[in-house]
């Protein structure tokens, strides 16, 4: 097994690949959790001007049926209008699709914003919907049985974690 | 040990019959989730997927307009359909068990029960009998309990004073008549609030009511005393007319809620009543209309409250 990458080395050219895209009305909103970890970094080395939005997909997810709601469901704050904007959105790991569905299904029920794009520090591959990150931070292939997060250490730094899937 | 009705072979909650009974960490997911369920009836667009396709029956054996409103827009904001029964004018009167017209709507496709019904114990029985994927949620049953009220209480206390662990909250009024007080005294010890306090005449406290971990005042000023909260009860008009108390002026001279009485508490109290008000009779409409008053948002959390407890039962 390839060792994981340093979370925190791969900031800097993902911020330097944002910046081209980013202007005076961009807006960022972050995933929780570890896509909120992200963001709040990403948000601050940009220096975008608009605050954060944190968003929390649990009331969009698709399996509700199966899993139930989830436990602890963090509130989404989108402290800008959605309406008319071009959006950052953030995730640490590129997965499957389906938050990121989830998340877009969210979005819109806050406004039609005028374009999404994609921004995540891992894609692990696996994908089961059509969807894809316009920017990356480092791409792995990883067996299905792992699960792969981002933590955030007690003096912020970010870093990543392999866990055995539940 | 008999399982608990409420709760599922993992421990999950399968209905909301009463708050009492329910583990600490049950009540803390339903704050919990219902202050995401804020954020949502906050937005432009107040509805989110989580219960589409699913029917929602609120079944009012007794009616209730507001209750039964919070109910239906909360599991419309949950996308589900909602039918309302007023079953007080319908089946039951034409002699129809309860349990009957249960097993009739679930043939229906039922998922969620809403039961508001005059006998205690009523929705405990339903739950006994439904389908494993089949929830019922408690909206009222006799003096026995009103868990969403409760919870919606309790929701209200933490949203204006943050933490449980250091209140004192006075509950006053027809505490024996009160499933709302019942409900909310089982969450507050159950949460921590070291000091709940029930104040009233004798008549209306329930005998040994101290077992419920709260302490006993008849002076509504003495009870007051470095309040945090207030809840003020609703008076029963048809009590008046039995031997319980004598009028209702002399009920609001000694128990109705004024300033100046309210003034005996912190300064940054807040009183709750869970409605319908008589203004006049357990609160004046000075206090009611005041500045401490949170009467209406606890309305507006009731919703939330509502969203999140369809939302978890229905999903485990």
């Amino acid at each position: 097994m390839n060792a994981l990458p340093e979370a925190e080395t791969l900031l800097a050219p993902l911020v330097a690949e944002l910046r081209a895209r980013v202007t005076p009305a961009s807006a960022m909103i972050g995933l929780y959790t570890g896509g909120a970890w992200l963001a709040e970094r990403l948000h601050a080395m940009l220096g975008i001007e608009l605050p954060l939005g944190l968003m929390d997909i649990a009331f969009y997810r698709d399996d509700y049926a199966k899993q139930g709601l989830k436990h602890d469901p963090k509130r989404t704050r989108i402290p800008f209008e959605v309406e008319g904007r071009d959006l950052l959105l953030v995730d640490d790991v590129l997965y499957t699709g389906r938050t990121v569905r989830a998340a877009m299904n969210e979005l819109f029920d806050y406004g039609r914003p005028r374009s999404i794009t994609l921004v995540v520090l891992i894609d692990r591959g696996g994908r089961q919907l059509p969807i894809c990150a316009q920017h990356c931070g480092a791409r792995l292939e990883l067996p299905e049985r792992k699960r792969l997060r981002l933590k955030r250490d007690a003096d912020g730094a970010l870093r990543l974690e392999l866990e055995d899937a539940a | 040990m008999p399982r608990n009705p409420q709760l599922n072979a993992n421990g999950k909650l399968q209905h909301l019959l009463s708050i009492e009974g329910l583990p600490r960490d049950v009540l803390l997911q339903i704050l919990d989730t219902a202050e995401s369920f804020v954020g949502v009836t906050e937005r432009e667009v107040k509805k989110v997927p989580l219960l589409r396709g699913k029917s929602v029956f609120n079944l009012f054996f007794e009616s209730s307009t507001r209750t039964r409103t919070t109910f239906e827009i909360a599991a419309k904001r949950l996308s589900a359909d909602v039918i309302n029964l007023n079953i007080a004018t319908s089946s039951q009167s034409k002699g129809e068990s309860l349990l009957d017209t249960v097993a009739n709507l679930s043939a229906m496709q039922a998922d969620l029960f809403i039961v508001r019904h005059a006998s205690s114990g009523a929705p405990f029985l339903i739950a006994r009998h439904v389908k494993p994927h089949e929830h019922v949620i408690n909206a009222g049953d006799g003096r026995h309990a009103h868990p969403t009220q409760g919870l919606l209480d309790l929701f209200t206390i933490r949203h204006y004073k943050r933490e449980f662990g250091a209140l004192t909250v006075a509950v006053v009024g027809d505490v024996l008549h009160s499933r709302v007080a019942r409900s909310l005294i089982h969450g507050l010890t159950t949460l921590g609030v070291p000091e709940v306090r029930v104040i009233g005449p004798q008549t209306l406290l329930p005998a040994g009511v101290e077992a419920l971990g709260v302490r006993v005042f008849h002076d509504l000023r003495e009870g007051l005393r470095d309040a945090d909260v207030v809840v003020m009860l609703r008076l029963q008009n048809e009590r008046m007319n039995g031997a319980l108390l004598p009028s209702a002026q002399e009920y609001f001279m000694k128990y109705g809620l004024t300033a100046e009485k309210l003034a005996h508490a912190k300064a940054d109290v807040i009183v709750m009543h869970p409605g319908p008000m008589n203004r006049g009779v357990e609160i004046d409409s000075s206090v009611a209309d005041g500045p401490r008053s949170v009467i209406l948002p606890q309305v507006t959390f009731g919703i939330a409250v509502r969203m999140a407890v369809m939302s978890i039962v229905a999903g485990n």
